[in-house]
């Protein structure tokens, strides 16, 4: 399993509406074609909800998932 | 692909091969970098391309008579370059420069016997090549000294003289020249090279040299054939005779692979096609800095690159076919690490243009489709190059858009209507009074509603090409074998392939020969056509095309690249899925293709012609008219050309058959939802769809689980129904949505909610 840094997400604002709870920088996993990787994520401390900001998704995420594809 | 069809290919693009000056230049000099460097003033730079080349440059430079001016490509406007007087000026003009250095010793040696040019350019040759050379001669340069100052001024023999010594040959002067001299040095040397019109009498022993190796009876003895006259022309021969000397002491072929030697033929083509005429400047004095760089700025810089001049794709990567094949290959080659071709693969709009305008037939296309399907095969194509296109053929051959049917109250079909997914997506109106019209004045036509498979064959997708052409066959059999009539030309082209036994006839034919329909416009306009790529290669849809037109009293202007040499609209090959931004540059070029509105006949390439801007006409907008501006009607987005089609569909089915759409709905399509102006222009942008965002919604009223902002009170959800996570943010409005915006990955959170 790869580690990759990513720029601090940026959820400021958010919090979990289920559980009124602040969101911490957790680590989460994610995957995409064969690959994993362990990242820090605005996450739901309860219920464990996750939040992938627009600029994650569509700067730092989108770059990787191009990577990855032409691997 | 093989490592034989690469070579194929590369052979196949002539953009690398040299030009005419060159090729027909018996020493090869670069004429088309020295001209370069000369329309820049860069005398000196110039220059040394001459001395790389030519042996005693000073001298040779000022004596050429340039052969090459007789297959300059200048020659048929205006004039051919004048090579000759623009080496002279840079002679005169530019720094000398050292000799080049010779390569390391060979620790043979050659005898030279003769000093007029050839022997002085033979020894330059040889010693150059690092054979140890001494020159035998009487006065060097003899044949040189009866030449006015004004063609070879004082001193310039001299310095290359002394730069032949320089490079490490030997000057014995003086001395008789007879056989004798000519056998002691056979004795003493490795070879012997004579020049012949040095020596006349004295050659008579050893025969005529042979044409290719200038070899005499006399193994290891080279001499020149007798009497040439024009300088460039000894230098040749003294260049091949040295050639010859390093194959015999090598001890290889004499003669194989010598074809390169010499003048040859060359297949670079270069287009004379927007070359303004302009004559070679002249100048009795002799050139002045000025006249030297204009004559050199008339030199074409001579290429082919034919293709990309014409295709705004291959101009994008800013190379040649014959680079992007090899890219493509190892692209392919690669195991393990990046695919760094794989976008480039993906973007050839597979429209066949480069294959029509290159010489050589080189098609882009089928290096792009091939390398797709390999891609396909293998498992390395990247899942979000095609999947949206894919996931929309998908909704249209579902149960939500497709048909078939018999007309009304008919139980068979001796016609079937296929309008093609995109017309039906773009202009359901349209296709309702086509449908409505044919009927009219056939009978018994039936409907069938389908896409033709064309973003599967694009994508590479054989395999799913041939289950939809296969659901087609299905249809078409069960509904009895009808002629087929097809309005877009890339189903037209797809069908007549899948299905050859069928009679298939383009609706553009159909109404040519049927008449225009009550109701078509007529009145007297012009227009720009715009041929699909996929008419490319029907001449008859070509010309039925403007048939009708001409019926409808159309003043038809054609671009520039038309007809055979149509181009693509940015939609073809399935671009704009794999590169949005080269789809829009390519739309953007087309669109500035002619200055009256265009009219087209498919409605992707009016729909691409819309989004950049530009007013485009269908055929149906002239056909059957709806009232409005038409040419203004904006491309519908994404959503709206899903529901236009499941719109269709219904619509049909209650008008015409008096059926209720038995499709189910799902929950998530009962969610109310309405975007700000702002969302809507981000999620076409981002290909996410109302359903998409409706799936959302529903997810999360289901679930409860989503964000909330603690300023705006935005509530913020996400939902990934299949290989793709959406999220969107929003306000809630009673029981209905108001969404702001929408973005989407494909990563997925681990075990996590999205
Ligand atoms: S136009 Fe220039 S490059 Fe072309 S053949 Fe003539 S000299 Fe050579
Ligand atoms: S887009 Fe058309 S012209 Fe350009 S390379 Fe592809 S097939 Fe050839
Ligand atoms: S047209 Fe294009 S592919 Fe054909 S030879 Fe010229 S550069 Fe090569
Ligand atoms: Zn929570």
């Amino acid at each position: 399993m790869s580690v990759i840094k990513v720029p601090e997400a940026d959820a400021a604002g958010w919090k979990c509406r289920a559980c009124d709870a602040e969101l911490e920088m957790l680590p989460v996993e994610l995957e995409y074609l064969d690959s994993l990787f362990t990242v820090a994520l605005p996450t739901c401390p309860q219920c464990g909800q996750v939040l992938i900001p627009e600029n994650l998704a569509l700067g730092k995420m989108n770059q990787v998932e191009h990577l990855l594809e032409d691997k | 692909m093989e490592q034989h069809e690469l070579r194929q290919w590369e052979n196949k693009c002539i953009q690398e091969e040299v030009p005419q000056c060159t090729a027909s230049c018996p020493l090869h000099v670069d004429a088309k970098t020295f001209c370069s460097l000369m329309r820049q003033r860069r005398w000196d730079k110039a220059w040394a391309v001459l001395a790389r080349t030519l042996p005693l440059p000073g001298v040779l430079a000022r004596l050429c008579d340039a052969p090459c001016k007789r297959n300059c490509v200048r020659k048929d406007a205006g004039g051919s370059i004048e090579i000759g007087l623009l080496e002279r000026f840079c002679a005169e003009n530019a720094k000398p420069v050292a000799p080049p250095r010779p390569l390391p010793a060979r620790g043979k040696s050659v005898a030279v016997i003769g000093g007029g040019l050839t022997g002085l350019c033979a020894a330059w040759e040889l010693a150059r090549r690092g054979f140890r050379t001494t020159l035998y001669c009487g006065v060097p340069g003899s044949d040189l000294s009866a030449l006015p100052e004004t063609q070879l001024p004082a001193g310039a023999l001299e310095r290359e003289l002394e730069n032949l010594a320089r490079l490490g040959a030997a000057l014995e002067t003086g001395v008789p020249l007879d056989t004798a001299l000519i056998e002691a040095q056979l004795a003493e040397n490795d070879a012997v090279f004579l020049d012949s019109d040095a020596l006349s009498e004295a050659m008579a022993d050893f025969g005529e040299p042979d044409e290719l190796t200038l070899g005499t009876g006399q193994p290891g003895l080279f001499a020149s054939p007798r009497g040439e006259s024009a300088p460039v022309l000894k230098a040749a021969a003294a260049r091949r005779a040295a050639n010859s000397v390093e194959r015999f002491t090598q001890g290889v072929s004499m003669v194989t692979g010598r074809e390169l030697e010499g003048p040859y033929a060359t297949r670079l083509y270069t287009n004379l096609g927007n070359v303004e005429p302009a004559p070679p400047v002249v100048n009795a004095a002799g050139y002045t800095e000025t006249d030297a760089r204009d004559e050199a700025k008339r030199c074409l810089q001579c290429e082919c690159m034919e293709c990309v001049k014409n295709c705004e794709y291959l101009r994008h990567y800013k190379a040649y076919p014959k680079v992007y094949v090899r890219q493509a290959y190892n692209n392919e080659s690669i195991v393990m690490g990046t695919r760094q071709a794989n976008t480039m693969i993906n973007s050839c709009m597979l429209c066949g243009l480069c294959e029509v305008i290159c010489p050589e037939d080189f098609s882009m296309a089928d290096v792009c489709l091939q390398a797709r399907r390999t891609m396909v095969e293998k498992g390395t194509m990247p899942p979000s190059a095609h999947e949206f296109a894919l996931r929309d053929m998908a909704f249209a051959n579902g149960e939500k858009a497709a048909l078939a049917r018999h007309a009304p109250g008919a139980d068979a079909s001796e016609y079937l209507f296929f309008p093609g997914c995109q017309l039906t997506a773009s202009d359901p109106g349209g296709v309702m009074a086509a449908y409505a019209d044919l009927r009219q004045r056939l009978g018994a036509v039936g409907l069938l509603l389908h896409c033709c498979g064309a973003p599967a064959e694009w994508s590479g997708r054989q395999a799913l090409a041939g289950e939809t052409m296969a659901e087609i066959r299905g249809h078409w059999e069960r509904m009895g074998k009808p002629h087929l009539v097809v309005s877009c030309p890339t189903c037209l082209k797809a069908l007549r392939q899948g299905l050859p036994e069928a009679e298939i006839s383009s609706h553009w034919s159909l109404l040519r020969a049927l008449g225009l329909p009550d109701g078509a416009r007529q009145q007297d306009t012009e227009l720009a056509i715009n041929d699909p790529c996929a008419a490319r290669h029907d001449a008859v849809l070509l010309e039925d095309a403007r048939a009708l037109l001409e019926q409808m009293q159309v003043r038809i202007t054609e671009p520039e690249l038309s007809g055979e040499r149509t181009e693509c609209c940015g939609y073809g090959g399935l671009l704009s899925e794999a590169n949005p931004e080269l789809a829009k540059a390519v739309r953007e070029r087309r669109a500035q293709a002619a200055d009256e509105d265009f009219v087209t006949y498919c409605v992707m390439c009016r729909d691409m012609l819309a989004k950049a801007g530009k007013r485009a006409l269908h055929f149906y907008d002239l056909l059957y008219p709806a009232g409005e501006d038409s040419a203004a009607r904006p491309a519908p987005g994404y959503s709206a050309r899903r529901e236009n089609r499941a719109r269709l569909r219904e619509t049909l089915l209650a008008e015409l058959w008096r059926e209720e759409s038995e499709t189910e709905t799902a929950p998530h399509e009962s969610v109310r939802v309405e975007f700000t102006e702002q969302a809507r222009d981000i999620m076409e942008e981002r290909r996410i769809l109302t359903s998409d965002v409706q799936k959302v919604l529903h997810a999360a009223r289901e679930t409860g689980a989503c964000f909330v902002h603690k300023e705006t009170g935005h509530v913020l959800a996400s939902h990934r129904p299949v290989v793709v996570t959406y999220w969107v943010e929003y306000e809630e409005r009673g029981d209905g949505f108001l969404v702001h915006n929408a973005w989407s990955h494909r990563m997925r959170v681990k075990g996590g909610a999205s």
